[in-house]
């Protein structure tokens, strides 16, 4: 079957195969969704709600492997890597959710402002997005870090300000299409309000790439913070943060203590992930010409 | 050609903007200069820490400021990093030479295996390949380059031992005496790290496209003509997406360089990314500002690659629709 030279006469025997009725692409995509939220409220509320005792310096069980009491192994401390990742995903999660809103609310005032008023006030716009995506991002953040002194401070404010330029051109490019589309024309000639045509045309419109683009914000927030956090700009080491672990679990490595790097990373990469796919199967599904599929 | 002279135009005041913007953020940032170059417990007398600040030009108006250090850029002078007590000009030189071995060997690497992928990928659509491939890709992209690193290093370098922890030549020996081999030696674990970056984008970018063209009309018409699958991917669609692949991996010089920086701090590789940590860290401001601009110029270079690349494309488009 993997042959590619026919190729093109397989398509059509795939075709012809009997589709599962129940689980159509659009049940599965409702479903891959519901996982990955299940995963990052699970993970965000845990964290949130967990004692500090759980993830507490006992320097009698220092650097245990993964056992069945520490699934996750201890660190040089004796803390337990699983309570202490738990905890570091949700303080990451919060700092995504704090980033998308800001980051997403200068993107939707800079692009419809842009895409409305059109002529020097676009210009500027679009000067500035390009402004902000010239600089390396990892630079632009050490940069902002630096000028609020390093910290957590510093951090928060310099991943929440500098999400904004990709949605900001998202934004414009949907607004500009629809405001130069036919229907929204004719609206304006049949005596419709500039509100209304925004209430019953744009809005609609806008939300769904808007929703999608913060939601695939999110996971960049999140792995901007942890890089920033693991170069020494970030939240300092008392802190939970998932920079600070694996900054840590450096120093250690050499040594052979590979638990302290593997296990809290793949629980940012799940996070990640998943944030991914819920983004992309947003999209899918709020996109009339593939919802259905 | 004008729309060139524009695109640069427009790069240039970019270019200014940056650096007015990077001086105000670290002229405002609470660190002292003279401090973080005298050392916290150093004890040296009022008079001469005045000395130096009036020297330096500490207490002269924000303008004033840049306005002279500005001046100084033009004339190549950048001036004297801190960490390094060299001329930043000259740490941006040494650095940027391993930094670029390392950026270049990834950024080659991710676009050809990238582009094969990619085919592949496509022409197996919807089948075990194409599943893969996919699932490598979707996992690259969502990894942190340096947890990547860090796993890198803890399966490679200390549990098989195949490779050294660090450093980009052995400890302990003069830079004349380092051998190429030992040089490639140090440099494989960064450069796969680094490769894992950039190659899911570009192979999605390429399967998309490759989609795109075996979709279309002159691929039946060629496959009516009794061309193979083969025939057409080597004689259609290569020279069809290759530019725009190409014009993708020049776009990503930003994340290529904040890859970069992350790898190299995890190897300890003597780059320019770790030398601006180092800036950071210890409250180099020179070189700080001096790296900014320079990784400002870095990617306008790719952009503007880019940017020509796509004026090549998209006149081809032009062309193509109006002889339909």
């Amino acid at each position: 079957m993997n042959q590619p030279t026919n190729i093109f006469w397989n398509q059509k025997e795939t075709e012809d195969q009997p589709i599962d009725i129940f689980w159509n692409r659009r049940r599965k995509t409702f479903l891959s969704i519901g996982i990955a939220l299940l995963y990052l409220i699970t993970m965000l509320l845990v964290g949130l709600l967990l004692r500090p005792e759980s993830y507490g310096v006992n320097y009698n069980a220092k650097f245990i492997p993964p056992c069945l009491k520490h699934p996750f192994g201890t660190d040089y401390m004796g803390r337990d890597m699983f309570f202490r990742s738990v905890k570091v995903l949700s303080n990451s999660i919060v700092i995504g959710i704090l980033a998308s809103i800001v980051s997403s609310l200068v993107a939707l005032i800079f692009g419809v402002v842009a895409a409305m008023k059109g002529g020097p006030i676009d210009g500027l716009v679009n000067w500035c997005v390009d402004l902000c995506m010239g600089i390396p991002h990892i630079i632009l953040l050490i940069l902002i870090s630096f000028m609020f002194g390093r910290g957590g401070k510093g951090v928060m404010i310099a991943v929440a300000l500098t999400h904004w330029p990709e949605l900001t051109r998202l934004v414009r490019a949907e607004v500009l299409q629809i405001r130069s589309s036919q229907y929204v024309q004719a609206s304006y000639r049949m005596g419709k309000t500039k509100f209304q045509v925004a209430k019953s045309h744009m809005f609609p419109q806008v939300l769904p790439v808007f929703l999608v683009g913060v939601v695939l914000l999110f996971p960049h927030a999140i792995m901007h913070e942890a890089a920033i956090t693991f170069l020494g700009f970030g939240f300092s080491a008392e802190v939970p943060a998932i920079g600070v672990i694996l900054s840590e679990s450096m120093k250690h490595i050499a040594s052979g203590k590979w638990w302290m790097a593997v296990f809290p990373g793949i629980m940012l990469l799940l996070a990640v992930l998943l944030f991914d796919l819920v983004g992309e199967n947003l999209k899918r599904l709020l996109n009339p010409n593939s919802g259905n599929e | 050609m004008k729309r060139f002279f524009l695109t640069v135009l427009r790069m240039i005041t970019l270019l200014i903007a940056i650096s007015i913007i990077s001086f105000i953020m670290i002229t405002k940032a609470p660190i002292d200069p003279l401090i973080a170059y005298i050392g916290t417990n150093s004890t040296i007398s009022e008079e001469a820490k005045e000395e130096i600040e009036t020297y330096w030009g500490l207490k002269d108006p924000p303008v004033k400021r840049f306005l002279i250090w500005a001046r100084n850029i033009f004339q190549g002078d950048m001036g004297n990093s801190i960490v390094y007590k060299q001329p930043v000009l000259t740490v941006i030189k040494e650095r940027f030479q391993y930094s670029l071995v390392l950026m270049l060997i990834a950024w080659i690497c991710s676009g050809i295996l990238g582009f094969i992928l990619g085919i592949v990928a496509a022409l197996w659509k919807d089948h075990l390949w194409d599943k893969i491939i996919k699932f490598i890709c979707l996992i690259f992209q969502s990894s942190p380059t340096f947890w990547v690193g860090l796993l890198m290093l803890s399966i490679f370098a200390v549990n098989l031992g195949w490779f050294p922890i660090g450093l980009a030549a052995p400890m302990g020996k003069l830079a004349s005496e380092v051998t190429l081999l030992e040089r490639i030696h140090h440099l494989v674990l960064p450069s796969i790290t680094l490769s894992m970056l950039g190659i899911g984008k570009i192979t999605l970018y390429t399967r998309q496209k490759l989609l795109e063209i075996l979709d279309s009309e002159f691929v039946l018409y060629a496959r009516a003509r009794g061309e193979n699958t083969w025939q057409i991917v080597k004689r259609h669609a290569i020279k069809n997406i290759a530019i725009p692949a190409i014009t993708v991996q020049f776009a990503s010089f930003s994340e290529l360089f904040g890859g970069m920086a992350l790898a190299e701090s995890v190897f300890s590789y003597p780059g320019i990314g770790s030398a601006v940590t180092a800036a950071g860290l210890g409250g180099d401001l020179p070189l700080l500002l001096g790296i900014a601009i320079f990784s400002a110029i870095f990617v306008f270079t790719g952009n503007l690659m880019a940017d020509i690349l796509y004026g090549f494309v998209d006149t081809k488009i032009v062309y193509s629709s109006d002889g339909r």
